[in-house]
């Protein structure tokens, strides 16, 4: 069963349509991510699915439940992790993680859920006095200590260091392998393809292209370019058989500077977003 | 398993309790909370009574009707305007948002606001009373049926001026904007409610203006409960007015809700 189905969704602010016909199946278990430039539609979709916003048009279920009309019982199943969020700030991390596990019927260990996001040695201490990556990885624990079947996390990493969002990714990951189902918006295509099973790509308020990402929008298909350093100076060629070229090529030389690269995550998902527009 | 789960989740109540444990810890965690809802009212009244002195007929001294008063001015300060603020924070800083995410319900949200807003109270109704007792003479009543009248009064005012609070979150733009909608009415009318200036001193028009709202109500009830019966010839209408302070004040409570229930938002942000 799908953790999620979304068929012929809409939704419009006044005059503007932020979502115009948004079809999306989730399966249960996967991490699934929406990529798509700012203002086209994924955090309006995002927060339909969550409950938070009604929708104009269309079909949406989620494990099982509209949220539009779904109680505190389907609640507890999901997770949501606020990306903006600087509430709490008097509170310690310990206080106010022990505070939200007391909503749920089954919750997850407490001192768990802290150790897990990394956060041990800070549960001590004010909320307030968090960094930025640090206040996220509570986020992450206040949206998980209900241990819900379906964890939804919009723009998580915006503004993180390297290091921080490395951190993050394994934190996500180690998430995913309990069989999580993970609902991820990003605008970094890095992130999609390390943590995403699949990912869709929105503009303009509808689905452009879904697939793996490393299938999204025919790239596993496309011409691979190939280029190396010839007697004459730098050349390149594109073609559909690179291994049959290089081996004409050579003939057992060693061809200096060779690579073989096809469209890169990026390079697809400009491409689909720059046909749009 | 839905319904299994559904049955399991703690109650409402149970969820409310907690939120008002969590509530009253953040508040008093809140230095500027602390100092400026909180102690705000004790320091105006310790001012007021030093600079105005004089005693009425009958030995009643200007400090403790400064004292009656300022206590139903202090609890529309940890009522009023701590919701007024306090839920527009709420709203700002992702607290209502996150709450929304989770099972806790609207009920169980302001349950923990009602809890933190009863102990705020009555802990303001405490330190006031220990300032008036300390500093102006003011004496606790012995007769029962003033702590009745003690009881209705604070009820009523605590419940109406939260209901507001919330209410005017709601039209305030964010928490910055809510401290000014909220704190630029109250001031006023502490000057219009004779909190701040003794009814005798102020202008018809405003005592009518005063009238309109719950403060003076609150400030005129708590004067009948502090001081002698012989003082109610001091007030407007030359009686404590029980009958007509219970109707005001319970008008507003209806008027409060009806305003929550038309515009409360988890958020923000529109539709």
């Amino acid at each position: 069963m799908d953790a999620i189905t979304v068929r012929g969704l809409g939704k419009s602010y006044g005059d503007v349509t932020a979502v115009a016909g948004v079809d999306l199946a989730i399966r249960r278990g996967e991490v699934f991510a929406l990529l798509g430039p700012n203002g086209a539609g994924k955090t309006t979709t995002v927060e339909v699915l969550e409950g938070h916003r009604r929708r104009d048009r269309g079909e949406v279920s989620v494990l099982g439940e509209d949220p539009g009309t779904a109680g505190r019982a389907w609640r507890a199943r999901i997770g949501i992790v606020l990306q903006t969020a600087n509430d709490a700030a008097e509170l310690t991390v310990r206080e106010s993680v022990r505070h939200y596990a007391g909503y749920y019927a089954h919750p997850a260990d407490v001192d768990e859920v802290i150790e897990r996001v990394g956060l041990t040695e800070k549960a001590g201490a004010r909320v307030k006095s968090l960094s930025g990556g640090q206040r996220r990885r509570l986020d992450v624990a206040l949206g998980i200590i209900g241990g819900p079947e379906l964890v939804f996390l919009d723009e998580p990493t915006t503004g993180f260091d390297p290091e921080a969002r490395r951190q993050f990714w394994a934190l996500i990951r180690s998430l995913a392998s309990t069989g999580t189902t993970i609902l991820l918006t990003t605008h970094y295509l890095d992130e999609a393809e390390a943590l995403a099973d699949r990912v869709a790509v929105i503009v303009g308020g509808r689905v452009v292209a879904e697939g793996t990402p490393a299938t999204l929008g025919g790239r596993s298909q496309a011409k691979a370019t190939v280029s190396w350093l010839a007697e004459e100076g730098p050349r390149t060629m594109l073609t559909d058989t690179p291994t049959a070229l290089i081996a004409e090529l050579s003939r057992g030389r060693e061809l200096p500077e060779l690579t073989v690269t096809r469209p890169s995550l990026e390079d697809t998902y400009l491409e689909l977003i720059g046909e749009t527009r | 398993m839905t319904t299994a789960q559904a049955t399991a989740l703690p109650s409402p109540t149970r969820v409310g309790l907690s939120r008002g444990r969590i509530e009253l810890r953040q508040f008093f965690r809140q230095r500027e909370q602390v100092i400026f809802t909180f102690t705000f009212p004790a320091f105006i009244l310790v001012l007021l009574a030093s600079i105005f002195n004089g005693t009425y007929p009958d030995g009643v001294s200007v400090g403790q009707v400064f004292s009656a008063s300022m206590i139903g001015a202090g609890i529309v300060a940890t009522s009023f305007l701590n919701m007024g603020v306090g839920v527009a924070l709420d709203r700002e800083d992702g607290t209502l948002k996150r709450l929304h995410g989770t099972p806790v319900t609207a009920t169980s949200y302001f349950l923990g606001k009602i809890v933190l807003v009863a102990v705020a109270s009555l802990a303001e109704v405490v330190l006031l009373l220990a300032v008036g007792m300390a500093l102006f003479d003011v004496t606790l009543p012995t007769d029962p049926g003033r702590w009745v009248t003690f009881a209705w009064v604070f009820l009523l005012t605590v419940v109406s001026c939260s209901l507001l609070g919330i209410a005017i979150s709601s039209i305030a733009r964010g928490a910055q904007s809510a401290a000014a909608v909220t704190n630029v009415p109250y001031v006023a009318l502490l000057f219009m409610s004779g909190v701040y200036i003794t009814l005798d001193a102020l202008p018809e028009w405003m005592l009518r203006v005063g009238s309109l709202f719950p403060i003076k109500w609150a400030a005129q009830g708590f004067r009948s409960v502090f001081l002698p019966d012989s003082m109610a010839v001091q007030e407007a209408a030359g009686s404590w007015e029980h009958g007509t302070t219970a109707l005001a004040l319970g008008a507003w409570c209806v008027v409060g809700l009806l305003l929550c229930l038309v515009t409360f938002r988890w958020t923000n942000r529109r539709g």
